[in-house]
């Protein structure tokens, strides 16, 4: 890179696009995760929230097309959501379903039919929901652009600790750790961990279909069909990688944001070899801290005991 | 478990068969949609495969790798074919979608036996081996024209052809636009990979830029893959953030690319087919397939039994690529020097790689005196990047 002149920020691009993207890239981990989490919480994983997330992009892109309101669009996508939620929620009550099973089965489905439905919507605009102008205070049109903060992020940035909060203090997030760690101990408490369950699943993916709606409706902000590509997955496994932890799980969709943002930024300032290993940058820190974070000895004690694939 | 110990093995196949049966519904939406339904030809589908369908039309197959209205190379595709749709004696049918494994050969079947297609265009590039070659074989009487240039006499079918368009040429235009629009002279191209095919895009866009304007350089982020919507709008960001004020691209869909520029109030250059619609403001031009012209010969071709041409190449002169139309953003001047070039290629007085070109790092890949026209074959095997750009292709 030469000089730095007017229009350009030079290498401060980096740490500038890090930001940027763990604004605007976490948003969609960060609702998908927590989702997640609170199914999981309730010893039940859910692998479809893929699926899940490219179905709330679908409805969520098509209700603000239709309606014109692009609010309308991210409660249809969590509409959407719940239901996919219901639905898997559903059928892993059956007698001896396998979650895991169901997972894929809905992953598939739900892509296999966003795709379906969303044929007419890959050509037209509609609008996008509106952001927040957080850099007022610069004139410098990278930091404006960096910091313009979709209201959506701010709510899954105040949604992680409240959860925490939530799971740590109140009775619901009490229960909701008794039917995940102790399904026996539940019952015999009295409470109906279907039940229970069911309702977490429909809550994640509840999560999920907003964390959807935001990739269509505010960033990339199109719908289209490779949208997703693996996001929903990968925001399952920071679940694991944030120890089933709502604010462990803010911090690891930050840090997937922003390290996702790496690979293009310092190609655009000429760091430009080995750009295949930047660009697998998120991949490469998430293995590195869960080989550092992990042991063989004992089995993490933040998983909830009734998430066991044996079952 | 306790709740588990009074299900019936019944409950247990059922809910099986209900994720198989998911999975299957799953398989049948997301994979195999075809447009028109097949089901209305059925009724002389059993003799279709030998002979011409009832009505005396030929039936003309196209395939897409994924939805024909992505703003980009399917699209492109898509529009010839409906050109192609309104020719007198022919039907076409169309199936989006088809991934580039056996179901690419599925459909080939489905089209031949079915619909009665006698003539099939898969249009992704890597359908050709082995899908295609498989398939040619199987049907001597159907004939198959790819898009990707991969045809080797001798080695392939004879009902086999493949073709491929010099869009690099349309890529020169759009960089003399750009390089005359630039107030920064810094342009921005996002890439998907480093292969012949999008370096030499990538090379003739900067040349077109610098041979207006000494002073622009052509800044390269490539993404990794084909459609990588997210990477793509944070690689737009980046550039514009470094002061790139026209950005363009090479990925299957610049859909994301043309939409993140304009909303940061960048010039884009489109690349496939038309994008002027997602950006009004900053369109300034883009390097458009005509695949039209390539289609029409090749059912004249076979309407009148004439040989088949195995290998059709062109450019401006042939009518396989075009420009889109100037955008409000683009001078006069610019569109002069477009037109000017423009013209000179059509008439191959213009010759894009002509020495000395050096590369990046400064090494000199065509010495002085040497010109590579369009059907050199040493093109085809472009490895690097021209000076004036900023990027590496390791």
């Amino acid at each position: 890179m030469e000089g730095v002149d007017a229009s350009s920020i030079g290498i401060w691009g980096v740490p500038l696009a890090v930001l940027g993207g763990a604004i605007r890239i976490s948003t969609p981990f960060l609702f998908v995760s927590l989702g997640e989490c609170i199914t999981e919480k309730s010893g039940r994983v859910n692998l479809g929230l893929e699926g899940t997330l490219v179905m709330g992009a679908m409805s969520g892109y098509g209700v603000s097309y239709l309606t014109g309101s692009a609010w309308l669009g991210v409660l249809a996508a969590s509409a959407i959501g719940a239901l996919l939620g219901a639905l898997h929620g559903f059928l892993c009550g059956r007698p001896r379903v396998n979650d895991i099973a169901v997972g894929i089965a809905l992953m598939l489905f739900g892509i296999g039919l966003a795709f379906f439905l969303g044929k007419p919507l890959i050509q037209p605009s509609a609008p996008r929901l509106p952001s927040i102008p957080f850099g007022f205070f610069s004139d410098s049109p990278q930091v404006r652009s960096a910091l313009e903060v979709n209201v959506l992020f701010l709510v899954g940035l105040a949604l992680a600790p409240a959860l925490r909060w939530a799971l740590a203090n109140t009775r619901s997030g009490m229960v909701l750790r008794v039917v995940g760690e102790g399904a026996e101990a539940a019952r015999a408490m009295g409470y109906d961990v279907l039940q229970v369950r069911l309702l977490a699943t429909v809550v994640g993916g509840a999560l999920a279909g907003i964390g959807g709606s935001f990739l269509s409706l505010f960033y990339p902000g199109s719908w289209n069909e490779g949208l997703s590509s693996g996001q929903g997955l990968m925001a399952v496994a920071l679940v694991i990688f944030a120890r089933w932890d709502p604010v462990r799980c803010l911090y690891a969709s930050l840090l997937f944001g922003g390290a996702s943002a790496l690979g293009p930024a310092l190609q655009s300032v000429g760091v430009t070899s080995g750009y295949y290993l930047f660009n697998a940058a998120p991949y490469a820190l998430t293995l590195l801290i869960m080989v550092l974070s992990s042991s063989a000895t004992e089995a993490s004690a933040d998983m909830p005991a009734e998430l066991s694939v044996s079952r | 478990m306790a709740q588990r110990a009074y299900e019936s093995p019944f409950a247990r196949r059922i809910t099986l068969r209900l994720v198989l049966g998911a999975i299957a519904l799953m398989a049948g939406i997301g994979c195999n949609k075809k447009t028109e339904p097949a089901a209305a030809s059925t009724a002389s589908g059993e003799t279709a495969a030998a002979a011409p369908a009832d009505d005396g039309k030929l039936t003309v197959g196209f395939i897409y790798v994924g939805p024909k209205d992505d703003y980009g190379y399917n699209q492109a595709h898509a529009e010839g074919a409906k050109v192609v749709a309104t020719l007198p004696n022919l039907k076409i049918r169309e199936e989006e979608k088809v991934p580039e494994d056996v179901a690419v050969q599925n459909t080939m079947e489905s089209m031949i036996n079915l619909d009665g297609a006698k003539l099939l265009f898969p249009t992704s590039f890597g359908y050709f081996d082995p899908h295609i070659l498989k398939m040619a074989e199987k049907y001597p009487n159907v004939t198959f024209f790819h898009c990707g240039g991969l045809y080797t006499e001798g080695k392939h079918p004879k009902n086999v052809g493949s073709y491929f368009g010099y869009i690099d040429e349309a890529e020169y235009v759009s960089g003399i636009v750009a390089g005359l629009t630039t107030k920064t002279n810094k342009l921005g191209f996002v890439a998907a990979k480093p292969i012949p095919q999008v370096l030499r895009n990538i090379n003739a866009y900067a040349l077109g830029a610098k041979s207006v304007n000494p002073k622009a350089t052509l800044s390269v982020i490539f993404t990794g893959d084909w459609s990588l919507p997210v990477k793509e709008a944070e690689a737009a960001n980046s550039l514009i953030d470094q002061g790139a004020d026209v950005i363009t691209g090479h990925v299957d869909s610049p859909k994301v690319l043309m939409e993140t520029a304009e909303r940061r109030n960048a010039f884009t250059t489109g690349y496939h087919a038309s994008q002027a619609k997602l950006a009004p403001k900053g369109y300034l031009t883009g390097a458009e397939w005509n695949w039209e012209a390539v289609y029409k010969g090749y059912i004249d071709t076979v309407q009148n039994k004439k040989p088949i041409e195995h290998l059709v190449r062109g450019g401006f002169k042939e009518g396989y690529i075009k420009m889109s139309a100037y955008g409000p953003a683009v001078s006069e001047e610019a569109k002069k020097k477009a037109d000017e070039a423009k013209a000179a290629l059509t008439a191959g007085t213009l010759v894009i790689f002509k020495g000395p070109i050096q590369d990046n790092a400064g090494k000199e890949v065509i010495p002085a005196g040497t010109e590579r026209g369009q059907r050199d074959i040493e093109l085809e095997k472009m490895a690097y990047l021209v000076e004036g750009v900023k990027g590496s292709v390791k």
